[in-house]
């Protein structure tokens, strides 16, 4: 059926099953493939997009429910948070495969959306979803501290 | 599977004639790729400086052609590095490409074949792509003396700006033009350490823009094409099961699926994208015949491999009579030492795409061993190896489980291809994607081991005799490479870093046994280390409390011989403040080995938490990988290669129960968090030496190290893996 959702912004329309997951109409129906599949049980984070700013896992959110909801994927995201955690990602070499990047940007961005200034005990809990395998995790939480004082500079 | 790809197996294998060909010197192997200029490169050359490892191109960019997949472990940007470096490019014009499929160019010159893995991309591309660099900058200031009408020796190249005390410059991509129609240099010459200007240094990874993005086009999983079909293949759940019987008839009413086909392993719902496939491959109704499966457990088959360390095995290593040494001894230490099979977990499942005409062949995936996937390609669509293209994508990780030795996804994906021509499909790209669940449930893990060990101590606590027998499945019997890798009759992978240790005992014997199974098992990051160091170094360290003696101190008085080893230990043992007693509540172990040619000291710090649990609070490591290339990523590798083989000794596990897979996602196979990731401090050992590996070398020592921590609080060391089996996570 078709269905109406804003993502980054625009409004898309597609013609998809309202059972089926927001992460694969974000893929292959638009073709935002910034959004990646890791797990499809929500235990890994790479699917993670906001939904009216807060975090959620696309794997496990479905189409239907999603109608007139504001989605911003990796593609679109912006803002100050976003783009101290971009910077400070970069400026750390944080990434290695990469292939859970996108996830993490998205929950670190939502966390210092809410929490500019995080403790360690803030970021276990607000990362703790987002699994690397290739284990970055000591410069991801580096450089969500280097973009809390980003933002604050 | 296996069975199936006989034939495709038998041709992959690298022929003598090109192992010779590939490994014929780097100076001579330069110059004759750099005569090869690609056709596709030459027709879009247009003004370009286009050779096998660099392109200069007339809008001032430089691109490095990266022989080896980039799978997170910063190849490309090494690689990078060393042509930049030679080149006196800018740091701000360079980036990385993976080169095409071509073993006569890019092959790995320690394997003959194009391939990555063992920790080598550095190691046999230093001078390579040095040389490549430097004949790039020889050919520009030979286009830049022309031009000009003044004589080369004058000609500086700085930061990708070429100049003259005349005033004269022209950037890179002014002189590519011309610079691509002079000589190649046989023998450029090469900059000393002291002219350096990137290597050793910390510039910035090449691919971590792109990454920080979402960009398109990065990893095979995003790879799109307007007519692109997306397939998800029903696999036994048993391995070695085949396929009996099934009906398609509910999942071909999904809409958006194709075609659902037989192919030699199993069904393949061929659909419109991706969920759909998915969504109907769990309405497919099939039958499988176990006849020729795995059916045992884990369980039943740790048993047998205990029952195999109980009895002589194949000699590996044979310094005298064990037995009567050990018999001569005041005391014996015993212990045996279990390790579960693992799976690799990349954040990337697997997945090919391919598209296939009945003529030609092209691929898209993050490919590990080119020349196997190409022969494995060519062989099951029965085409000329020159009627395969491959486009190497970066790789959401691999961890070595894209280093198959039978192409296993590439020939699924090729088998399906051809099904789709035989039912009267038209050609069309198609791309398979393993679910987490096809990923972990699939095999090719690090196989299962016992280990037995008798350690013989005379009255003074002195090593007498050590006696060793580890049993597994060899990763390499029975494969392509067993005929390059095994050596008379012994399965070294599997015993690496303990026949070969450079601990003085007077005596030491080493067998192993091989377990007959269907489960496929593959190198995990760091292959035989990931066992045989946790076993060296806590027995060593049983041994040390043995005799009264400090762990570092016994360790140094062992290895009098291999002064670089000893230097790591002290090393990380100095900046851990090992000399100096542990906060409150804390513990220190310490471990070091060697690996790929590298050698890594790490010392943890847990403590426990109030219900017993282990928290690793804090590791440092000493790392000598030889000439450090870019500092900065080898404490990257460091810190990742901690984390991971943290990960699996806290808790990770695949077990069987009746042949089937049990732990099938992230939430049955918790991979670590960052809350369980430590502190994690490197230090590296200034060297001249060749550089050494260092993808893998930091996953060894920490196991051991946390064991050794946790035995320092509660004096037993854990010797059944992972540590939640001991109640400790």
């Amino acid at each position: 059926m078709s269905i109406s959702l804003k993502i980054n912004g625009e409004t898309r329309t597609l013609d998809a099953d309202p059972d089926s997951p927001l992460l694969w109409a974000l893929r292959d129906e638009l073709g935002m493939t910034g959004t990646k599949f890791g797990c499809g049980i929500a235990s890994c984070g790479a699917c993670t997009v906001h939904w009216d700013g807060v975090p959620i896992r696309s794997c496990q959110t479905y189409v239907g429910d999603m109608e007139g909801a504001e989605i911003t994927t990796i593609e679109g995201i912006d803002g100050k948070a976003a783009e101290a955690i971009q910077a400070a990602w970069n400026e750390l070499d944080v990434p290695q495969c990469g292939y859970c990047q996108s996830g993490q940007i998205m929950a670190a961005t939502a966390l210092l959306s809410e929490t500019p200034k995080p403790t360690d005990e803030d970021i276990d809990t607000a990362m703790d979803g987002n699994v690397c395998r290739c284990a970055t995790y000591a410069r991801i939480r580096k450089a969500i501290h280097l973009a809390a004082d980003k933002m604050e500079a | 599977m296996l069975h199936l790809l006989q034939k495709p197996l038998e041709a992959a294998k690298p022929s003598r004639r090109s192992f010779l060909k590939a490994s014929a010197g780097t100076v001579g192997g330069l110059v004759i790729a750099m005569l090869l200029p690609r056709a596709a490169d030459a027709a879009a050359g247009d003004g370009a400086f286009i050779q096998p490892f660099v392109h200069i191109r007339p809008d001032n960019t430089v691109v490095v052609l990266s022989k080896h997949l980039d799978k997170g472990q910063g190849t490309a940007t090494g690689l990078t590095t060393l042509v930049a470096d030679e080149l006196d490019a800018s740091w701000e014009q360079v980036s990385a490409e993976h080169a095409p499929s071509n073993p006569q160019v890019y092959a790995n010159t320690l394997f003959g074949v194009q391939g990555t893995g063992g920790s080598t991309a550095m190691a046999n591309s230093f001078m390579q792509y040095r040389q490549a660099g430097a004949a790039a900058k020889a050919m520009i200031i030979a286009a830049a003396a022309q031009e000009w009408g003044v004589p080369a020796g004058e000609i500086t190249v700085s930061n990708g700006v070429v100049s003259h005390a005349s005033g004269k410059s022209a950037t890179l991509g002014e002189l590519a033009s011309l610079a691509a129609k002079q000589d190649v240099p046989a023998e450029p010459v090469l900059k000393t350490p002291d002219q350096w200007v990137y290597i050793g240094k910390s510039f910035p990874r090449v691919d971590v823009k792109n990454k920080t993005v979402g960009a398109p086009n990065t990893y095979t999983m995003d790879f799109q094409r307007d007519d692109l079909l997306v397939a998800v293949v029903a696999r036994s759940p048993r391995f070695g099961g085949k396929l009996k019987s099934f009906d398609a008839t509910k999942a071909m009413a999904i809409p958006g699926v194709v075609n659902v086909l037989q192919i030699p392993n199993g069904v393949a719902v061929v659909a419109k994208s991706t969920w759909p496939a998915i969504s109907a491959r769990d309405l497919l109704d099939i039958e499988w015949d176990d006849s020729e499966a795995e059916t045992r457990s884990s369980d039943a088959m740790m048993t047998e491999l205990k029952d195999m360390t109980a009895k002589p095995g194949v000699k590996v290593r044979e310094d005298g009579d064990v037995d009567a040494a050990l018999d001569g001894s005041a005391r014996v230490i015993e212990a045996d030492f279990e390790f579960p099979f693992l799976a690799h977990g990349a954040m990337e499942p697997l997945d090919a795409a391919l598209l296939y005409d009945g003529e030609t062949a092209e691929l898209w995936l993050g490919s590990q061993i080119q020349t196997i996937d190409h022969n494995v390609a060519a062989t099951i669509l029965e085409v000329p190896f020159e009627k395969v293209k491959i486009n190497t994508l970066w790789a959401g990780g691999s961890f070595g489980r894209r280093a198959q030795a039978d192409s296993h996804p590439v020939a699924e994906v090729a088998f399906l291809a051809k099904a789709m021509l035989a039912a009267g499909m038209d050609p069309a790209p198609v791309k398979i994607v393993w679910t987490r669940e096809d990923d972990m449930a699939g095999g090719y893990y690090r196989p299962m081991s016992a280990h037995k060990i008798k350690v013989g101590l005379d009255e003074d606590n002195n090593v007498t005799a050590f006696k060793y027998h580890i049993a597994a499945k060899s990763i390499i019997k029975g494969t392509p490479f067993e005929a390059m890798l095994m050596k008379d009759g012994v399965d070294h992978n599997m015993t690496e870093g303990a026949h070969d240790t450079t601990y003085a005992f007077p005596l030491m014997n080493m067998d192993q046994s091989y377990q007959e199974t269907q489960v496929p098992v593959l190198w995990w990051r760091s292959v035989g280390h990931t066992h045989t160091a946790y076993v060296m170094e806590t027995m060593v360290d049983r041994i040390a409390r043995e005799a009264g003696k400090d762990p570092v101190a016994y360790r140094l008085e062992l290895l009098k011989d291999d002064p670089r080893k000893a230097n790591v230990l002290k090393l990380a043992a100095e900046k851990a403040g090992w000399d100096t007693p542990a906060p409150d509540g804390r513990h220190r172990g310490v471990a070091v080995h060697k690996s790929f040619g590298s050698y890594v000291a790490e010392v943890a710090e847990i403590s426990f938490r109030d219900d017993g649990t282990v928290k690793v609070e804090k590791v440092v490591a000493a790392v000598d990988c030889g000439t450090p290339i870019n500092p900065d990523n080898i404490k990257a590798q460091v810190e990742g290669g901690i984390g991971y083989g943290l990960g699996a000794i806290l808790r990770n596990q695949v077990t069987l129960a009746e042949g089937v897979v049990e732990e099938t996602n992230f939430d049955t196979y918790e991979p670590i968090r960052i809350s369980d990731m430590p502190e994690v401090e490197v230090h590296i050992v200034a060297s001249n030496e060749a550089p050494t590996g260092i993808g893998e070398p930091g996953t060894p020592p920490i196991g051991p190290a946390v064991a050794n921590a946790i035995a320092a609080g509660k004096g037993d060391w854990v010797t059944n893996l992972p540590l939640t089996k001991a109640g400790l996570v």
